[in-house]
């Protein structure tokens, strides 16, 4: 029980009770009942005062004026009890709990209207200004009476004078000032205990009616995994943009600009001179910047992985590794772009991780298909002792891993060997 | 420059690119019979010229992706004598072993894949347009080093001295004994000891001339040795 610490007032009062009233949990639910009440008195003081002005058949009035006040404000109240709740609930769900996406004006309205979270909030503000909040102004006087009941006597004491308080003053004796201590000293936790257990149930209800379904939420996850991987796939497109952009114009231009040069080092082959040097060393500036450009684009999408798919596209990554790798990779069909360049920068990733920091005389990297999805796995001979936290890129590999659905894993003990394990789906959930 | 005047089939969709090749060729006493821009464009005009060497890009329209390599394919498939230059901007070491596994039909003429990088040398560029068109194979460098790291070949490489490698290098890009000589700047003679000796080590039977190419190249990727 001492290892965590309790998130709202039910955990908190289940604790040992020196723990319980030792902690913030009877302040901080004394505050939550109190902002409570502050939000309502206004509204309802301006319908008292409507309700005396109207004289006759006043409450039938005031009580009209309270549905349609709780109508009205139904939805920024909730918003604002969502906000309250924190106080309470340190795990509450702050998310309201309707579609993002609605459309604007009067049809807006109609949406609202047509979904349950709405009359949702509207059942709790009836409850909240019916009931949680008179209930909870009760309850706030008499704590915030009970805190401030010995300031009187002290007072009194301490400026030693009756004439504030009347004839009737503390006159009941020695008896009476202990027995009002020991009730003052028994009553405290108790209101503690109270306020505590009014503010939980309040927040338990309010929980209840504002915090999203789990149906609503299901459908709000779907939306997001959607919505990544749809960020991902669009990501992937515009990075085949880029390639086919710096390929079909400067690498092009390049190309014609080494070959112009070329032709102009023909033309002015055994002239006097330094014109012909001059020539040649720009055409070899040409040909290192093409070389270079060709690096870039490689590094932003491969066209082997575009055209060849994932093995081939791996087998041109060992190439460029300075430890031998062995690739063996057999899929029976090619997965989604997206799943795809998602593997191959992470076959990259981890081979750069491999050379720079495992110490590897050799790395594996091998390909299946798995259950629904596929399994490819880089393992190496290094020293072991990888975590993710510290390196960044790994961290970086799993989120681009869970951006398409896949997970990542790591087994890399102190000694080796070290294995880092894929899993995708073939397919990005559309 | 053995023979001149060779008759080309260029097939390139930048305009700047297409005219510049055809002005270099030409240069060399080469004629363009056809420069076209697609790949289908590129199989028609062979039908038609029946050239001595085709010169021609991976990637063009319509879907700018390897259509020129496709058409290599159907084209050699039809004509396996035909001597073909495959232009790519990627090292793709993927593209080039496609290539020479249709080199490894019978009765195939010359066959060679160089990054673009190279028109620039252009002697160099138009000796290797020449040494296709005369049945040989020619393979880019940058490739070469690639397949030399392949996993398949790290074993067996390490056997092999420093300058066995260079020579062993050289051999796989396609040169002659007398161009690995004065690239090494060493005796031919010396080329050729070395060179019996990546054979021994790599228990490869030595072939003359282009078969010892394709040899080199089928032990590097792996297949059969």
């Amino acid at each position: 029980m001492a290892a965590a610490s309790p998130t709202n007032p039910w955990q908190a009062m289940a604790t040992r009770p020196w723990r319980f009233l030792a902690s913030g949990w009877p302040w901080r639910s004394l505050a939550y009942l109190a902002a409570g009440v502050l939000v309502v008195v206004p509204p309802l003081a301006l319908l008292r005062a409507a309700a005396v002005a109207g004289g006759g058949g006043a409450y039938v009035a005031g009580a009209a004026a309270v549905l349609v006040f709780c109508l009205v404000a139904a939805v920024p109240l909730a918003a604002l009890e969502r906000r309250r709740l924190k106080l309470v609930d340190r795990a509450a769900l702050l998310l309201p709990p309707r579609h993002p996406s609605a459309p604007k004006g009067l049809r807006r309205l109609r949406a609202r209207l047509a979904e349950p979270a709405t009359w949702r909030e509207f059942g709790y503000a009836v409850l909240f200004v019916t009931v949680l909040a008179p209930g909870s102004a009760v309850i706030v006087l008499f704590a915030f009476g009970l805190l401030l009941a010995p300031v009187g006597p002290v007072l009194v004491l301490a400026l030693d004078t009756g004439d504030l308080l009347g004839e009737g003053g503390p006159d009941g004796g020695a008896l009476g000032v202990v027995l009002a201590v020991c009730c003052w000293l028994v009553l405290l936790p108790l209101t503690a205990y109270l306020v505590a257990g009014f503010a939980a149930a309040q927040a338990a209800l309010a929980r209840l009616l504002l915090a999203p379904a789990a149906a609503t939420l299901a459908t709000r996850m779907r939306e997001v995994t959607r919505s990544r991987a749809r960020l991902v796939d669009a990501f992937e497109i515009e990075r085949s943009r880029i390639e086919r952009d710096l390929h079909d114009g400067a690498q092009q231009r390049l190309v014609a600009l080494t070959m112009t040069l070329g032709l102009a080092e023909l033309k002015l082959a055994g002239a006097e001179g330094d014109v012909p040097s001059l020539v040649t060393r720009a055409r070899t500036e040409a040909e290192a910047v093409l070389g270079e450009l060709r690096e870039l684009i490689r590094g932003i999408h491969p066209r082997v992985l575009t055209d060849r798919g994932i093995e081939a596209a791996v087998l041109e990554l060992t190439d460029r590794c300075p430890i031998p790798v062995r690739v063996g990779i057999r899929l029976p069909q090619r997965p989604a772009h997206a799943v795809e360049a998602v593997t191959y920068f992470a076959v990259s990733e981890a081979l750069a991780n491999v050379v720079k920091h495992s110490g590897a005389s050799r790395a594996e990297v091998t390909g299946h298909q798995a259950g629904t999805g596929l399994v490819v796995t880089i393992t190496d001979d290094g020293k072991g002792g990888a975590a993710p936290e510290t390196g960044t890129g790994l961290q970086g590999l799993a989120d681009r891993v869970a951006a398409v659905c896949g997970t990542l894993s790591l087994s890399s003990p102190p000694g080796g060997p070290t294995v880092l394990r894929l899993e995708l789906p073939w397919r990005t959930p559309d | 420059m053995a023979d001149t005047g060779l008759t080309v089939v260029l097939a390139e969709d930048a305009v700047l690119l297409r005219a510049g090749l055809a002005e270099l060729l030409g240069h060399f006493g080469h004629r363009v019979v056809a420069a076209v821009s697609d790949a289908r464009a590129l199989i028609d005009a062979v039908e038609e010229h029946r050239p001595d060497v085709v010169v021609t890009d991976v990637r063009m329209p319509p879907g700018y992706s390897d259509e020129g390599l496709r058409a290599t394919m159907t084209l050699l498939n039809r004509h396996p004598g035909l001597n073909v230059l495959v232009l790519s901007q990627y090292v793709a070491t993927a593209y080039a072993l496609e290539l020479l596994d249709s080199e490894r039909h019978e009765a195939s003429g010359g066959l060679g894949y160089l990054l673009k990088d190279r028109v620039g040398a252009v002697a160099d560029f138009v000796d290797a347009v020449e040494r296709i068109a005369a049945g040989d194979t020619v393979i880019d460098p940058e490739v070469v080093r690639h397949l030399l790291r392949r996993e398949r070949a790290a074993e067996p490489l390490q056997r092999l001295t420093a300058r066995e490698r260079e020579v062993l290098a050289l051999m796989a890009e396609g040169r002659t004994n007398a161009a690995i000589a004065s690239e090494l700047f060493v005796s031919e003679a010396a080329v050729a000891k070395n060179i019996g000796s990546i054979f021994t080590k790599l228990r490869l039977c030595a072939p003359q001339g282009n078969r010892r190419v394709l040899a080199v190249l089928a032990y590097l990727r792996g297949g059969a040795a």
